[in-house]
């Protein structure tokens, strides 16, 4: 020992040859990690291009939007001048038909239009209508020519969005996603009510996911503990049947549910001739929140039982049994000795159901009706039908950092390195 | 302390196995016809081979295993109906089973929180134990963080401090190594000695069954083949599994010519007549094992000394320092160890040469042929 390091006064061992440890040990091991990287990086090149690069091309699109930027940019130019409380000038005007001219001859006056009507809701056409017109004015003075084709022009609130709207980065998309907007100077204020929408489906998503999660909890704990202690030719038939969710097609289950919960489906028709309930009580099981949960939790369970189960497997019958000789009765051994021995298997079955839960988009689109849709939804329904791609980004990018959030929260709380998934 | 086990009144017995059967499946028998009676502060001991049912008659004190016949009693009450945590039997596992999510001192703490003992009293009591395990430093860690033989430690203090009358062990040293297995197997006897609580322990290691027991119970296919104290179970193995299981034997088979005055004459399939003790042997004409210790041998004694001289061959000798041990062939035998004694004066043999064992008659004992 003595000879192979020397302590130095300074801290840190050297080596023989007088090389401190430490670097010596990194160019000892610097082989083998380079050879780790080699085989990692095929993977690593997969996950950068499918999954880093379009997450970064998301934030990137929530937060910069340079169409009405770029179809207004003399527009823009020129506004920079203005105090805000009146109408512009005349050189904003000139610059103003200058733009519109061009946006309609390169066609981006469409685009430019639908952008700036996310902000202010009814504009578009006003945009539209106005650059077909345009061509006839030829000469100032341009203002009263601009409002000669749509006194609309002649409110200043307008110029503010206009001017608001030429940065080609902004934060309104997030405002947007948090119920929130710019009003025409700048300040930040709350949606009308009416369209306070996307924080209520986030606290529902929050809710929904959390109510399955706690029904996994509940429902998969009886399981598993079962296919962990029956034995084993009776367990792997249990096994298979928990498994079998896993092999069927979610579109099949997801309508078997349908079937099943629906107003005139079996479950009803089974109470209605019991006489539990009449013909006009029949319960509402689908197409709301409630059908959303019970669908979920379905196809969400095996995510519970598994880790669930393989942490049970682990569990010895001695620490229950040696609580038992020590005077703890049935109940007290289960409480206080397995039960805590098996939280790491909750914690990794409930991370991973919420997770999934609060990303899920088919089954609620599908037995959600209104009240069970969740956030996925909605941004599935901007990706597709409104196409308004940096509301949809910014709601995905919340919804990534909500998660990251939670993630964070349950490492600080419970310890990831506590979680076994198997 | 045998004899007091032997001849207890009913109040000294702490348990009694009175006919018990077990039995998993309905089809084999683990545990045939147990009868068995542990003196109040006895150190006794099962051993056995490996499935030999001593884990399992531990399992049904304990009351994780019910009897599918027979009666057990506690002190003289029938506990076969008892549940396992009204019995206060201390209970240390093979793989000590501390709860993993819990510190030492919460460990210790559990079985006297389950009795709902005052919080102060529970420090106090906690505290005592660790010391008596020299542990008291440790109290806050959580068990893994602990060796092997510090868990071990741990398993013993968790099921004495509650204070039962009763221990139970089974395999509690199994997981150590030598030495610090003989060093717990010293202070679990020490401990046993101060407290003064009845301990059935479980082991398939002899050595250690022999150096802390005051009892041993040595089972074999369900049955106790002998109950001894562990003198006796060395010196006057009962039959043959008993003579061949505890240390070393020297087997001779033979047949039985004659019996008279506690002393059979026994035809060696050799055709040699020797003399022996009949310990399990019924009459002339029936076959025999012929058991010797290895110690109790001479090699080329004076003719005159001993009754019994037969001739055989050097085999093989390694020394041993303190005692040469030499194989030879004896009677058809050819794994017939003698320990000859490293001392002044003594032969010096050599391979492949003829020579003559002898033995005194007390020495030899005629059992059962298995
Ligand atoms: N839970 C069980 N179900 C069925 N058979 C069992 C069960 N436990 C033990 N056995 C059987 O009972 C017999 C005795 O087992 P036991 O565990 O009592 O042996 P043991 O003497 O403790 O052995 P070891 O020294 O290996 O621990 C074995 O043949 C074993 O296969
Ligand atoms: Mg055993």
């Amino acid at each position: 020992m003595a000879d192979t390091t020397v302590p130095v006064t300074g801290g840190g061992l050297q080596t023989i040859d007088g090389v401190p440890l430490k670097k010596q040990l990194a160019r000892a091991t610097r082989q083998s990690k380079l050879r780790a990287l080699m085989l990692v990086a095929p993977l690593g090149i997969f996950v950068l291009v499918s999954f880093i690069y379009p997450i970064v091309l998301t934030l990137t699109r929530s937060v910069h939007s340079p169409v009405f930027g770029a179809a207004f940019h003399r527009t823009a130019e020129a506004l920079q001048s203005w105090d805000g409380k009146d109408l512009p000038s005349e050189p904003v005007w000139e610059a103003f038909v200058a733009d519109m001219k061009e946006a309609r001859a390169n066609r981006t006056i469409g685009k430019a239009a639908t952008r700036f009507n996310y902000d202010v809701p009814g504009t578009r056409s006003l945009f539209t209508r106005t650059a077909r017109k345009i061509r006839k004015v030829k000469e100032g003075p341009y203002k009263e020519a601009v409002l000669e084709i749509n006194k609309k022009w002649g409110d200043p609130q307008l110029w503010g969005y206009i001017k608001q709207n030429t940065a080609p980065y902004t934060a309104g998309f997030y405002l947007n996603a948090l119920d929130r907007k710019y009003d025409y100077t700048g300040k930040i204020e709350r949606q009308p009510e009416v369209r306070q929408i996307y924080v209520p489906l986030f606290w529902r998503t929050l809710l929904l996911s959390s109510l399955v999660m706690a029904s996994c909890i509940i429902l998969g704990f009886p399981v598993a503990y079962l296919l962990a202690h029956l034995p084993l030719r009776i367990s792997n038939l249990l096994m298979i049947l928990v498994l079998l969710p896993f092999w069927t097609s979610l579109l099949v289950r997801t309508t078997s549910w349908i079937a099943l919960l629906q107003t005139q489906g079996v479950i009803n028709d089974f109470l209605v001739w019991v006489g539990i309930i009449s013909d006009q009580q029949r319960l509402q099981m689908m197409f709301n929140a409630t059908g959303t949960v019970i669908a979920m939790t379905h196809i969400l369970l095996p995510f519970m039982i598994l880790p669930l189960y393989s942490v049970m497997k682990t569990i010895q019958p001695s620490y229950v049994r040696a609580a038992r000789s020590l005077g703890a009765t049935q109940w007290t051994a289960f409480w206080r000795v397995y039960v805590p021995q098996t939280l790491p298997g909750v914690g990794a079955g409930s991370i991973l159901v919420f997770i999934l839960a609060i990303g899920y988009y088919i089954t609620p689109a599908l037995v959600g009706g209104q009240s069970g849709q969740l956030i996925s939804n909605l941004i599935a329904y901007h990706m597709q039908k409104s196409l308004n791609w940096g509301l949809a980004a910014a709601l995905s990018t919340i919804l990534l950092f909500g998660v990251l959030g939670l993630y964070w929260l349950y490492n600080r709380l419970v310890g990831v390195d506590n979680m076994k998934l198997g | 302390m045998a004899e007091q086990a032997n001849g207890s009144t009913r109040s000294d017995i702490h348990v009694r196995f009175e006919s018990v059967q077990k039995s998993y499946d309905g089809e084999i028998l683990v545990v045939k016809d147990l009868n068995l009676d542990i003196a109040k502060g006895e150190f006794l001991t099962m051993l056995g081979p490996s499935g030999s049912g001593k884990t399992t008659c531990l399992m049904m004190l304990a009351g994780f295993e019910p009897a599918t016949n027979g009666e057990i009693f506690l002190a003289d009450r029938p506990i076969n109906r008892v549940p396992p945590h009204k019995r206060g039997i201390g209970m240390v596992f093979q793989n000590y089973a501390l709860f993993p999510h819990m510190s030492v001192e919460e460990n210790l703490a559990f079985p006297l929180e389950v009795r709902k003992i005052p919080k102060g009293e529970i420090a106090a009591k906690v505290r005592r134990a660790l010391e008596m395990v020299e542990l008291p430093a440790f109290g806050r860690r959580r068990p893994a963080q602990l060796s092997g033989g510090q868990q071990q430690r741990v398993a013993v203090a968790r099921a004495l401090v509650f204070e039962p009358e009763l221990v139970l062990m089974d395999e509690p040293l199994g997981a150590l190594d030598k030495q610090l297995r003989e060093q717990m197997q010293y202070e679990i006897k020490h401990i046993h000695e101060n407290l003064g609580v009845t301990v059935v322990y479980v082991t398939h290691d002899q050595s250690e069954a022999l150096t802390m027991s005051n009892r041993i119970a040595v089972f074999n296919d369900g049955v106790i083949q002998q109950l001894s104290t562990p003198g006796e179970l060395y010196e006057e193995p009962l039959n043959s599994f008993v003579a061949q299981f505890i240390g070393e034997n020297n087997r001779i088979n033979g047949t039985v010519r004659g019996l008279e005055n506690g002393i059979c004459k026994v035809e060696l399939d050799s055709g040699d007549l020797v003399e022996a003790i009949p310990i399990n042997v019924a009459g002339a004409g029936e076959n025999t094992m012929l058991s010797l210790r290895p110690e109790r041998v001479e090699i080329n004694p004076d003719p005159a000394s001993l009754p019994n001289i037969i001739p055989g061959r050097v085999e093989e000798l390694i020394y041993l320092g303190d005692h040469i041990r030499t194989r030879l062939t004896v009677a058809g035998h050819e794994d017939f160890i003698v320990k000859v004694p490293n001392k002044l004066g003594h032969q010096i043999l050599q391979e492949g040469e003829n020579a003559t064992i002898g033995w005194a008659t007390q020495d030899c004992r005629a059992l059962d042929r298995p």
